[in-house]
């Protein structure tokens, strides 16, 4: 039998898989459902200061080895989703809260206003690529702006906080020492990577109506691996791994590298909400195989 | 081992075949294409650099479908702009479809607007297993009332309830729903329209122990059970994909339904 469990910044997961936001977890019954399935852990979607109707659909789109979104950070804005994600126990495991903000100052009214001790942990999400005035776009991928939101939320909040980079924002190990510096408790990485277009060549128009949107899925995963290998190379404190892993061994990969935990989203749709419990039979499987007996050996073991 | 990895949905993008009026204001777009879909099921239309919509299937002959839309907002006054020959992107089919249930003998379906479409393709689908069939469709007044050629021409007991009595019984669908439910010759009741018509069709089968399937309906954006727009309350479950026909074991079980449902922001909005 192998020992599935792991901790992850003083979080306890019953197993090393984590629901990545924005996939599903719009409502807490969602997540609830999710956690059911198998996730050992979740994260919220995103939530912004204001109300937000998003980008207009198609707003996702499969492609060949991959996934293209621009969602635009759709979400019921903080006061409807505090309400929304409360009586969390009910989920049955571990829920990180997920924000946004448009500057340093929105990210601490976020942190004052919308958390509550009820979630485990607050991941900060500095690297959308498709949602003007957020993320990359905003220019929070950088080692100065990602000290300053740190900073910001750190002072306002007890929860474990996680910061979530951009595949994009080079060097990622300067802006990752600049996170620890300011007290954050783990990395979330990476976010989808991009943005890229698709062209339907017959609509002569490009397939999600915001014209670009992140890459995820399969395509992204050598991408976010190279960023795990970065990132523990450069910072103590641990990785939430993320970016196509789509198998148990795709997961069990990341953690060779440095991951303590993985973050799925993509992945449920190649093979539905079923994924959580293949990715952890496929893990077990092939740590039974290979004379390992707990997740937690896997941790860095192969790290480039 | 992977194929699973090829998966994608990319949307076809189908000319307009013909286009077909309906009722005021309401057109059917055939599609010469083969959509393989069941009743209940529905497809998402992308018209490029305007939005993508779902739209439930009303007609699939197995040579072409037909979707009937009214024009009431941005997209649908958009498409019924187009012309035969103008090209929109279509994927899908998606979501669970009505299912024939083993040993329903005797069923009763009831569809307000456009839910009686797939209602109807589902009974003509039926007709053939041979069992008898009640068919209500209600709506508020005559000229909002949908299909009436289409079920004229189904081997089925039809009835039709207006709110204003300005064609059939003066009233609701339960009317009649409940008279043939006392009878207690029915096996299976199948509902499709406004929620709070389902839920009203729902409550009375269940108050005469008559299982049912409901179609529900939510805000979708993807599809494919990704997006997590159209969660449900209770369940927890996407019903792009864990629906939108769902049975009334799990309509017990889904909180919101006939209390509220969700706007794209994700923002809970109350049926009236
Ligand atoms: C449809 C969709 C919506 C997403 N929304 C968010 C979001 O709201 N916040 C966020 O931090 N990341 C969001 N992401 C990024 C994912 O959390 C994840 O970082 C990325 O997709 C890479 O992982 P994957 O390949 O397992 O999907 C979204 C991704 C997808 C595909």
């Amino acid at each position: 039998m192998i020992d599935l469990s792991t901790e992850f910044a003083g979080l306890k997961l019953a197993n090393p898989t984590v629901l990545a936001s924005g996939i599903l977890g719009v409502t807490r019954d969602s997540l609830k459902y999710v956690v059911h399935q198998g996730a050992g852990a979740c994260v919220i979607k995103s939530i912004s200061k204001e109300e937000r109707k998003g980008h207009d659909a198609p707003n996702m789109h499969g492609i060949e080895g991959g996934f293209m979104n621009a969602v635009g950070y759709s979400n019921a804005g903080w006061k409807a989703s505090k309400e929304e994600f409360s009586g969390l126990k009910e989920v049955g495991a571990p829920v990180i809260a997920s924000i946004i903000g448009k500057d340093a100052q929105e990210f601490a009214f976020m942190a004052e206003h919308f958390l509550s001790d009820e979630f485990a942990a607050v991941e900060a999400v500095l690297s959308c690529p498709h949602t003007p005035g957020y993320g990359t776009l905003a220019g929070q991928g950088t080692p100065e702006s990602t000290a300053e939101i740190t900073r910001e939320i750190r002072k306002r909040t007890k929860l474990p906080l996680f910061i979530k980079v951009s595949p994009d924002s080079q060097p990622i190990g300067e802006i990752v020492k600049a996170a620890e510096a300011e007290g954050a408790d783990g990395i979330t990485a990476v976010n989808t990577m991009g943005p890229g277009i698709q062209l339907n060549i017959e609509a002569r128009a490009p397939v999600l109506h915001f014209g670009r949107g992140g890459v995820s899925g399969p395509a992204l995963r050598p991408i976010a691996a190279r960023c795990i290998s970065d990132i523990y190379q450069s910072v103590k404190i641990p990785i939430m791994g993320v970016g196509g892993v789509t198998t148990g061994h795709d997961a069990i990969e990341f953690m060779m590298l440095g991951a303590s935990a993985v973050q799925i989203g993509t992945a449920i749709y190649y093979r539905g909400l079923d994924v959580f419990r293949h990715i952890t039979d496929e893990m077990s499987e092939w740590m039974e195989r290979e004379g390992f007996s707990s997740v937690k050996e896997l941790i860095g073991i192969a790290h480039v | 081992m992977k194929d699973w990895l090829c998966k994608n949905d990319q949307p076809l993008m189908l000319p307009i075949q013909r286009i077909e009026d309906e009722a005021e204001g309401v057109k059917t777009y055939y599609f010469s294409h083969r959509l393989n879909s069941r009743p209940g099921q529905f497809v998402m239309m992308w018209i490029p650099r305007l939005n993508e919509k779902p739209f439930s299937i009303a007609y699939d002959t197995g040579e072409e479908f037909g979707l009937a839309i009214a024009a009431i907002g941005p997209f649908t006054q958009r498409l019924a702009a187009m012309k035969v020959g103008d090209r929109v992107g279509i994927r899908g089919p998606y979501g669970k479809p009505f299912t024939i249930v083993d040993n329903a003998k005797h069923v009763v379906m009831v569809g307000g607007g456009y839910g009686v479409a797939p209602l109807a393709t589902f009974a003509e689908q039926l007709r053939t297993k041979s069992s008898k069939i009640h068919f209500i469709n209600g709506a508020r007044s005559e000229h909002k009332l949908l299909f009436r050629d289409r079920l004229a021409k189904l081997d089925a007991e039809t009835y039709y309830t207006t709110d204003d009595g300005s064609f059939g019984e003066k009233g609701r669908v339960t009317a009649p729903l409940e008279r043939i439910l006392k009878t207690g010759s029915v096996d299976f009741v199948y509902t499709c329209g406004p929620e709070m018509m389902e839920k009203a069709v729902f409550d009375l089968a269940e108050k005469y122990n008559v299982p049912s399937q409901i179609s529900i309906e939510r805000y979708m954006k993807c599809g494919y059970g990704i997006c997590g727009a159209c969660s449900v309350d209770g369940t927890g479950q996407p019903v792009c994909c864990d629906g939108p026909v769902v049975t009334n074991e799990q309509a017990r079980t889904i909180r919101e339904f006939g209390v509220h449902h969700r706007k794209g922001s994700g923002r809970k909005e109350m049926f009236a």
